[in-house]
């Protein structure tokens, strides 16, 4: 790879990382305030104009807060938990394709910073090393809710992520590639997956759901029987990773759902605009993050409409109900090929 | 190839330098005044009874055992999807073959009662 390249990779690895925290600090005040509105409250409204200071000054807090290890705990895996959560969260965004590409001097610049040739598999890697935080910070608190949350929070993730990855091999049936740039520069315009694999979205929008414990799915921390679920003995910052690591995930969550069925940085009618190569990136970028603060927002309204599941219920869904589903959205998706296309 | 990684690695490093300094420092800003109630473990106010580390259900461990046998046959599946196209009919009626083993394999988990999650 070239200096130059690297360079700018380095830099936009940077700029993403920022844009990363910033979005995630400021769904924390969203959340909030998207909750006061259908609450018909106010929402934060104290710490600056419109109460736009507030998540600073709870990162504030949460900096200047004592940290607690308890007597009982492990207590190398207990700081080990909180960092594995908050390092896989901002490892996924590396394969993300958050632009087409730039044209700087005469150089060409991707704005994906990995084009891997497995960029889903390495998706659904980061995600599954993501349970380990949680696991390992929930069974080295040695508390009884803690643990309790830790187990529930790892089957709930493991048996959700097998419908997950059904749902996608369907979306690869008509892809044929499991790299994120091929799978977005298909989607040009209009021919958004969305149109191609709708049942395969809902039902990967489910377990992306259950997968960054969002309510309805939100078991592993439920208050209202285990205290704080798998955080319950955690405190100053080591408590905000973990807060922060579900923001993340959400934010990329949505991202990736974008990418996969949204079409990512395309947008209709482009072509026809008949602007420069560079500004039809930045526009086809900012059209990538609406998606994404569309999804966000989605989130937050389900969060804030529907009750949470019970274990058991949410076990049934997930195996009796999604996994036979993503096998028939498959076969289904097969059978179609099978009778029109294939030779 | 093996130059598409680079980007990878400058990220973790990038990550586990944000992870590692924000800890040190969190470790360094906050207060320290430590009593012996205060680092007990929390259980809804009362004094701690026993120990965390004890055995739970087995229905998880179950739950743990079904997901890697059922995991290892998805990812079989995906080879097959990203080059279904060039391996056509015959490629689709062999996984279908394959879907409906697997298929079977389900059902029979769900007769024997791995899921009852009420059942003494």
């Amino acid at each position: 790879m070239e200096l130059t390249t690297l360079l700018f990779k380095t830099i936009f690895l940077f700029i993403i990382l920022l844009v990363t925290l910033v979005v995630a600090m400021y769904s924390t005040y969203a959340e909030r305030k998207v909750a006061a509105f259908m609450q018909d409250r106010n929402g934060p409204n104290r710490a600056g104009p419109f109460g736009l200071l507030q998540p600073l000054a709870d990162g504030l807090k949460m900096f200047m807060k004592e940290e607690i290890i308890p007597l009982t705990a492990n207590k190398y895996l207990f700081i080990l938990g909180p960092s594995i959560a908050m390092t896989t969260a901002l490892l996924t965004g590396v394969v993300i394709p958050w632009g087409d590409t730039l044209t700087i001097g005469d150089h060409v610049y991707s704005l994906q910073m990995a084009d891997l040739n497995i960029g889903i598999l390495y998706v659904f890697a980061m995600v599954s090393i993501g349970v380990y935080g949680i696991m390992i910070g929930g069974w080295a608190s040695n508390n009884k809710y803690a643990l309790l949350g830790a187990i529930r929070a790892a089957s709930q993730m493991i048996s959700y992520e097998l419908a997950m990855g059904m749902s996608i091999i369907a979306l690869v049936l008509t892809t044929g590639s499991l790299s994120l740039h091929d799978i977005v520069a298909q989607q040009h315009g209009m021919h958004w997956n969305i149109f191609y694999q709708p049942l395969g979205f809902f039902i990967f929008l489910t377990c992306a759901f259950a997968e960054t414990n969002r309510a309805p799915f939100d078991l592993p921390e439920c208050e209202t029987e285990l205290i704080g679920g798998y955080h319950t003995e955690y405190s100053s910052m080591k408590l905000g990773f973990y807060l922060f690591a579900e923001y993340v995930n959400m934010f990329i969550s949505s991202a990736v759902i974008a990418t996969l069925y949204f079409g990512g940085y395309n947008m209709p009618f482009i072509d026809q605009l008949g602007l420069s190569s560079n500004a039809v990136t930045f526009i086809g970028m900012g059209f990538f993050f609406i998606k994404i603060f569309a999804f966000i927002f989605l989130f937050m309204w389900i969060r804030w409409t529907l009750p949470r599941f019970r274990y058991d219920q949410l076990m049934n869904m997930g195996w009796k109900g999604l996994i036979p589903l993503a096998i028939f959205n498959i076969l289904a998706t097969g059978a179609y090929y099978f009778f029109t296309s294939l030779k | 190839m093996p130059q598409d990684y680079i980007p990878v690695l400058i990220q973790i490093l990038i990550a586990l330098g944000f992870v590692v300094t924000t800890m040190l420092a969190t470790h360094f800003l906050g207060p320290k005044r430590f009593s012996r109630a205060k680092l007990e473990n929390f259980e809804c106010g009362i004094e701690g009874m026993g120990n965390a580390r004890s055995p739970f259900s087995v229905k998880y461990f179950l739950i743990a055992i079904l997901f890697v046998l059922f995991d290892v046959e998805v990812i079989f599946m995906y080879p097959w999807a990203v080059n279904f196209k060039e391996l056509g009919k015959a490629g689709f009626l062999d996984m279908f073959l394959f879907m409906i083993l697997v298929l079977a394999g389900f059902i029979y988990i769900i007769l024997k009662g791995a899921f009852k999650w009420d059942r003494r």
